[in-house]
């Protein structure tokens, strides 16, 4: 009996490694981790871009307003492929669209503003990122969807037309 | 016998008192970033990692530690912003009571199987 | 024209196997004397893989860009020795490197195997055919390393900057050669199952592959992890990162084999677990090479993944599994006869070993698949990294190396404990030492005390077996002094490690306590496939001494990468370690600077394990 209960037992089980292998392999390995869209975002006060002023959280995000927190920075190639649809936004009255300038020089981020036109209504800066990690940033560029103190959508990597549409539609 | 105490003593000055323990706030740093991943990186630690990403973390790390923020406090702070995965070492709960339970358990079991032959052979 | 060449040889290659397989079948049971036609079609198959081996090397050299494994991974501009180290540096390339390993060493095997009996060298060779053509088949089908592409391009898309390394380019071959070492080990020990041949003559002669293997899988880790040390530029040498794991199981493996079979020569007991631990060698070896291939794992060492290739080998893994539960079942016939065992003997102390060995390597396979059953099962995803390896291991090392330096003084079948007083006298020491040296540290007192003295204690009674036994023992005796080497190494490494790191400019001063570092220039230059930043710094350290480090940037130009290579200032007690980094956007370098004490002896103590086996093969061929 013991005999005969080894081998059932030891099938089953690199049948149970191989079925989990297979499955796995079908997954990519990429991982995109599940945004916390149902927790308000975090306060926090940060340096408004060229001034001494500081601004918190709350004075930027209020009430009934769409809000889009864009991430941005003057040296990120990405950044200016989605420059055409920030400013596309930008011409909407049902949204603000909010610049965080990541780990930028002041100068450079200047004349890109300069030389591209600025979608933003307010921006403030990151300089070394840690604000960025607050919210639970990677990188840039890198957009937040806020409606209510609550993140709606996020966007890693550059805004495509596809996240475009989405935005749009989730605004309307 | 006193031979050998002298050598010891002599062999240990020689070679470790130039070397001491740093400052202390720095090494905590250094073991929390060691043990988060680099999320935007293939299997490498924040620590040694230099993305972007990977120095504004240490920033914060070093920032949290200042404020006197402890370890435990500055992972889950961590965790509630990127998940578990970004954490090296893995916390005790439902996901993982048999990652740290099984080997213990084939530990054990192995114990039984050699206590087994002495008792088998012995009838 | 040589891919051509190289991809019809494989294809005749192929056809050998069955011809070797129809030989193979009818030689089995008519005649007693071996079919000499199998031996020669086993030549001509290893040569024909040579031949298309040569090939693809011949269009690396040749930068041949209508190979689309050489588009994928060359480039004009890349010096001639990555050009040929390229060849294996890449998927179609090292699985071409693979077979050419399987059949090098199948062809061994039936020159060395002449005593054996007939029907176990037809058995063995038959059951590496069945690999061998699985192996074939993976190639042709899935990864043929010698795809034509029309038009032809003008130029390659090059090498991963961080690959064209020496050390990088002698690891694969090494690491193949232990790999696949063990697939002989596996054929050999089904195909004495099935003859029902497990014998004391068995072990006697399967050893010497143990070692064979054992030995270059040593070698190959080892060199994987001296370059992790200065080309990922981290200052570590072991991360318990997935693909490291991966090559570390069969290596813990085969090292519980190799002890487990001294006792199955001397005496025919344990015969079904040296089975269970064969079989387990070549498939973790083989599990190793579909988690890395399948890109399953998340690894700074993932090569690009393919699906379908991780599902070829995963299916081929299983067939083989299954393959040897069956014969395993079926066939195999557990020893009856009693032998006894006494408490305190060697075979007890072998016991001990294998015990702690395989929980180990449970401790290295769960942390490393454990995350893909969660997410398979919950969909949740968890890192487990060295905190977990750190805490699972390290308690269990300490009885490990107790055991390790008592074990080798037992005697076998019975021992007892008269005449070792000196074992107790050299355990004082060594807790006296280590309470020394570690109580002025602001670190955990007790494990580390512990921990320091047991490693001693293996080291000094290691050191005392030199000068008392001489040649006696003298492959176990490497072994085991290496290996209480490598765990003081590693030990010391960790506790007196000092680092800084910080932001300079040129010509700025850090101000440590120990030393300064001043940031002197830069010097740019252009290389011939890269672009070279090259920093200069000067560290004047307390006692007055002076150093100058020149870590560097490259800025490769195809395909278009930065590596930073660390400047490594190596003598006999520390190593000096410093590299600097780019920052976005500043005028300032990211520099760390690491004094790493006994890294050498990390090196040395693993090229002494080795050395242990190297010297216990020549040692039995003698005899």
């Amino acid at each position: 009996m013991k005999i005969k209960f080894l081998p059932f037992f030891l099938t089953i089980i690199f049948l149970t490694i191989f079925f989990v292998f297979y499955k796995s392999l079908q997954t990519s390995n990429i991982y995109t981790p599940k945004t916390n869209l149902e927790k308000n975002i975090p306060l926090f006060t940060a340096d408004i871009f060229d001034s001494n002023k500081k601004i918190s959280s709350e004075d930027i995000f209020k009430d009934n307003i769409y809000y889009l927190l864009n991430i941005w920075a003057s040296w990120c190639a990405p950044c200016r492929e989605e420059h055409i649809f920030l400013m596309d936004l930008s011409k909407s009255k049902k949204i603000e669209i909010i610049g965080l300038n990541y780990k930028d020089k002041i100068d450079n981020a200047k004349k890109f503003l300069n030389d591209f036109k600025s979608p933003y209504k307010i921006i403030i800066s990151d300089l070394d990122g840690t604000l960025s990690i607050e919210l639970g940033a990677y990188g840039v560029p890198e957009s937040y969807l806020i409606y209510n103190k609550k993140i709606l959508k996020k966007v890693v990597g550059p805004i495509s037309t596809n996240s475009f549409s989405a935005i749009n539609k989730l605004i309307k | 016998m006193k031979i050998i105490n002298y050598l010891i003593i002599i062999f240990v000055f020689l070679s470790f008192n130039s070397l001491k323990a740093q400052d202390q706030n720095d090494k905590l740093n250094i073991e929390i970033t060691k043990n988060l991943r680099c999320l935007i990186c293939q299997g490498q630690s924040v620590y040694d990692s230099d993305t972007e990403f990977a120095n504004s973390i240490k920033i914060l790390v070093q920032n949290k530690i200042k404020d006197g923020k402890s370890e435990k406090e500055i992972y889950s702070y961590l965790k509630s912003r990127y998940g578990e995965w970004i954490l090296y070492n893995p916390e005790f709960n439902k996901n993982t009571y048999l990652l740290w339970l099984l080997p213990i358990l084939m530990f054990l079991i192995g114990g039984a199987i050699i206590f087994k032959l002495f008792i088998k052979k012995k009838n | 024209m040589a891919s051509i060449v190289g991809s019809y040889s494989l294809i005749f290659g192929l056809s050998c196997s069955f011809l070797i397989i129809f030989f193979s079948i009818k030689n089995f049971k008519n005649t007693q004397v071996f079919d000499n036609r199998i031996l020669s079609f086993t030549f001509l198959q290893f040569f024909l893989v040579v031949i298309s081996f040569f090939s693809l090397i011949l269009a690396f050299v040749y930068s041949d860009f209508s190979n689309e494994t050489v588009f994928n991974h060359s480039h004009t501009t890349k010096p001639l020795f990555y050009k040929i180290s390229g060849t294996w540096g890449n998927h179609e390339g090292s699985l071409l490197l693979w077979l050419l390993v399987l059949t090098l060493f199948i062809s061994i095997f039936l020159l060395k195997s002449k005593k054996q009996k007939k029907q176990y060298r037809i058995l063995t060779s038959l059951i590496q055919q069945i690999i061998i053509i699985g192996f074939f088949f993976f190639l042709i089908m899935t990864s043929n390393p010698f795809n034509y592409i029309f038009p032809i391009p003008k130029e390659g898309l090059g090498l991963n900057p961080i690959l064209q390394d020496p050390a990088l380019a002698i690891h694969p071959p090494m690491l193949y050669l232990g790999y696949v070492g063990s697939s002989i080990i596996f054929s050999s020990s089904l195909a004495a199952m099935t003859l029902n041949d497990i014998s004391r003559d068995w072990a006697k002669h399967i050893k010497q592959w143990v070692l064979v293997s054992w030995f270059f899988l040593t070698l190959g880790i080892l060199l994987g992890s001296i370059w992790a040390y200065y080309e990922l530029g981290w200052g570590g040498f072991w991360f318990w990162d997935p693909v490291e794991n991966v090559s570390l199981m069969p290596w813990l493996a085969l090292t519980t084999l190799l002890h487990c079979i001294l006792v199955l020569e001397k005496k025919l007991f344990l015969t079904s677990w040296v089975v269970i631990l064969s079989i387990a060698t070549f498939t973790l070896s083989m599990s190793g090479t579909f988690l890395v291939r399948s890109g399953i794992l998340n690894s700074v060492h993932t090569f690009a993944n393919d699906p379908e290739r991780g599902l070829f080998i995963l299916i081929f893994l299983f067939c083989l599994i299954f393959l040897s539960l069956f014969i395993f079942f079926f066939f195999f016939k557990t020893d009856k006869n009693n032998n006894s065992l006494f408490w305190l003997s060697k075979e007890t102390a072998i016991l001990v070993n294998n015990w702690f060995m395989v929980y180990f390597l449970v401790v290295v396979l769960v942390g490393t698949i454990y995350p893909i059953f969660l997410e398979v099962f919950s969909s949740e995803k968890i890192s487990i990294g060295p905190p977990f390896y750190n805490k699972l291991i390290i308690p269990f090392l300490i009885p490990f190396l107790l055991a390790m330096t008592i074990g080798p003084k037992l005697k076998w079948i019975k021992s007892d404990l008269r005449n070792k007083g000196y074992l107790i006298l050299f355990f004082i020491i060594s807790l006296l030492l280590s309470i020394m040296i570690i109580k002025n540290l602001s670190i955990n007192f007790l494990v580390n005390t512990v921990l320091v003295t047991s490693a001693f204690y293996l080291f000094f009674i290691t050191s005392r077996d030199f000068f008392v036994k001489g040649f006696n023992k003298l492959s176990q005796n490497i072994a085991h002094f290496g290996f209480s080497l490598l765990i003081l190494s590693i030990l010391f490494n960790n506790i007196f490690s000092t680092e800084i790191i910080s932001n300079l400019k040129i010509g700025e001063t850090f101000e440590g306590k120990n030393f300064k570092i001043k940031f002197e220039k830069i010097k740019q230059k252009e290389e011939y496939n890269y672009k070279s930043i090259k920093g200069k710094f000067k560290i004047e350290n307390l006692d007055g001494s002076i150093e100058v480090l020149y870590p560097e940037l490259r800025i490769y130009n195809q395909p278009n990468i930065v590596t930073s290579e660390a400047d490594i200032k190596t003598n006999f007690l520390t190593d000096k370690f410093m590299t600097m980094n780019y920052v976005q956007n500043q005028d300032y370098f990211n520099v760390r600077y690491q004094v790493k004490p006994f890294m050498i002896w990390i090196w040395l103590s693993v090229i002494l394990i080795s050395l242990g086996g190297f010297v216990s093969f020549f040692k039995r061929y003698e005899n």
